[in-house]
């Protein structure tokens, strides 16, 4: 049976800082469990196999600049 | 870990508690050098992790040195219980006028370790004390202090025995007591301890287990035994289950979820936290139910670590269901592990509302883990639901189920 990656935790990020390389080191840097990964030209990808280790330390939400990244819970 | 008894010897020796003129070796033209130098009658003693030498044809007696030989090719060849023997002990025949049984245990009911005296050696010491109990002799003392020679003379006088006995064998047991503690022993047992007709006393045979987790401080003593860090010298070969459980807990470096041994039940366990593994193993046991496994989970495993014990645990012929409990926990979160549990069901094709019979893991971010086992209609119980008490919910849930 396939199932989805991510059951519990999502992660939102906005457009506007998709394409900030210097964001993009920030949040790889910060979080734990390597949600965020680097992509070609620095630009931000999300590690979908990753998500279910979120630890909701809100790292990556004070890293980056304020409302741009979302922890959201799917369970709730 | 056990001891092979040749090794067992020479700790024992290591400790001051005379022993026979024995050597091992793994040849037969060197049984027959060690028999000639003993120069008289000679017992050939396969060595192997395993009982029940004598009756599968493991211990020979020689009356010379090339009888001693000859034995020694036969016994190399011979496998008992599955296992070839590492060598031989050649040891000399001894002119016994008594056995005696000298050990010292791990009490787990009192928590302290118990010196045992018996003045019926030679025999398992579980029958002596089975059919005649005023011949075993037992004294615990505390694991923080060196054993005393009195407790050890008190112990052996429980038994009657008097005089020059009492006082050579006295400083015998203390020292195996001593060598007890220092040697984070499990079991160290002298059986038996002969006293020969020239009234000295030797350790005839010896067995010891050493406690697995006390490998790096006893390295030393093992390079001197030659036993290396991959002989584990367990009770038998893992199970493909547990080498997959081990394979689990390898998957990355955050906690613990594995230690798995097999059993042949059908409610799965996933368990653990200080202790827990344990109490929860047997209060499923004795409420009646049948474990398919145990395990430890604990020190904050990555949900994909929990997920992958719970996926094995889980695909076990034989598991209806699985139990997830826990003592109370502090350093792993509920959250992660609920993550893990549940989302081995999904992806394995259940409902984990009807393959997870309980979870109770108290503790660290449990309102966060109630959110998620309440969104897939898991039952869960909180610290007011003893772990006994959740052991039987699991297995009453298991025994209406079949």
């Amino acid at each position: 049976m396939t199932v989805a990656e991510n059951l519990f935790i999502d992660v939102k990020v906005d457009d506007s800082i998709k394409n900030d390389p210097a964001i993009t080191t920030k949040l790889v840097d910060a979080c734990p469990v390597d949600i965020f990964a680097a992509g070609e030209s620095g630009s931000l990808e999300i590690v979908t196999k990753n998500l279910d280790e979120c630890v909701l330390c809100n790292l990556c939400v004070d890293a980056a600049p304020a409302g741009t990244v979302e922890v959201v819970k799917l369970y709730e | 870990m056990r001891f092979f008894e040749y090794e067992a010897r020479e700790i024992v020796k290591r400790a001051g508690i005379p022993v026979t003129d024995y050597g091992f070796t793994r040849s037969a033209d060197e049984a027959r050098e060690i028999a000639e130098r003993i120069a008289g009658p000679t017992v050939i003693k396969s060595q192997v992790l395993s009982g029940g030498r004598m009756k599968a044809g493991g211990v020979q007696f020689a009356d010379t040195a090339d009888e001693a030989k000859a034995h020694a090719e036969t016994v190399l060849k011979l496998e008992i219980n599955g296992h070839m023997p590492r060598g031989i002990l050649v040891d000399p025949k001894a002119d016994l006028k008594q056995e005696y049984y000298l050990g010292v245990v791990w009490d787990g009911v009192r928590k302290k370790p118990v010196m045992l005296f018996s003045d019926m050696g030679g025999i398992d010491i579980e029958e002596v004390a089975e059919q005649h109990p005023d011949h075993v002799g037992r004294m615990h003392f505390s694991s923080r202090t060196e054993p005393l020679d009195y407790l050890a003379k008190e112990c052996i006088a429980q038994t009657g025995v008097t005089g020059r006995a009492l006082q050579r064998i006295t400083p015998i047991l203390s020292r195996l007591a001593k060598l007890f503690l220092e040697r984070d022993m499990t079991l160290a047992e002298i059986n038996p301890l002969g006293e020969l007709k020239d009234g000295s006393f030797v350790a005839l045979d010896a067995h010891m287990d050493m406690e697995n987790e006390a490998r790096p401080r006893q390295k030393a003593l093992l390079k001197d035994l030659e036993i290396g860090d991959e002989e584990t010298r367990e009770a038998r070969e893992a199970t493909e289950f547990e080498i997959a459980g081990e394979e689990v807990d390898g998957m990355d470096h955050r906690g613990v979820a594995g230690n798995v041994t097999e059993f042949d039940g059908n409610l799965g366990l996933v368990i653990g936290a200080g202790g827990g593994s344990l109490t929860l193993f047997d209060a499923v046991r004795k409420f009646g139910g049948e474990p398919a496994n145990y395990c430890e989970i604990g020190g904050n495993p990555s949900v994909a670590k929990a997920c992958g014990l719970a996926k094995l645990v889980l695909q076990k012929p034989g598991v209806d269901k699985i139990a997830v409990m826990m003592s109370i926990v502090s350093n792993t979160r509920v959250d992660i592990v609920a993550r893990g549990v549940i989302k081995a069901c999904l992806e394995l094709g259940y409902d984990p509302a009807e393959k997870i019979a309980i979870f109770r893991i108290p503790g660290a971010w449990e309102d966060e883990g109630y959110k998620i086992l309440d969104k897939y209609g898991v039952e869960y119980c909180d610290r007011s639901v003893s772990m006994h008490q959740a052991a039987k919910r699991a297995v009453d849930k298991i025994g209406a189920a079949a």
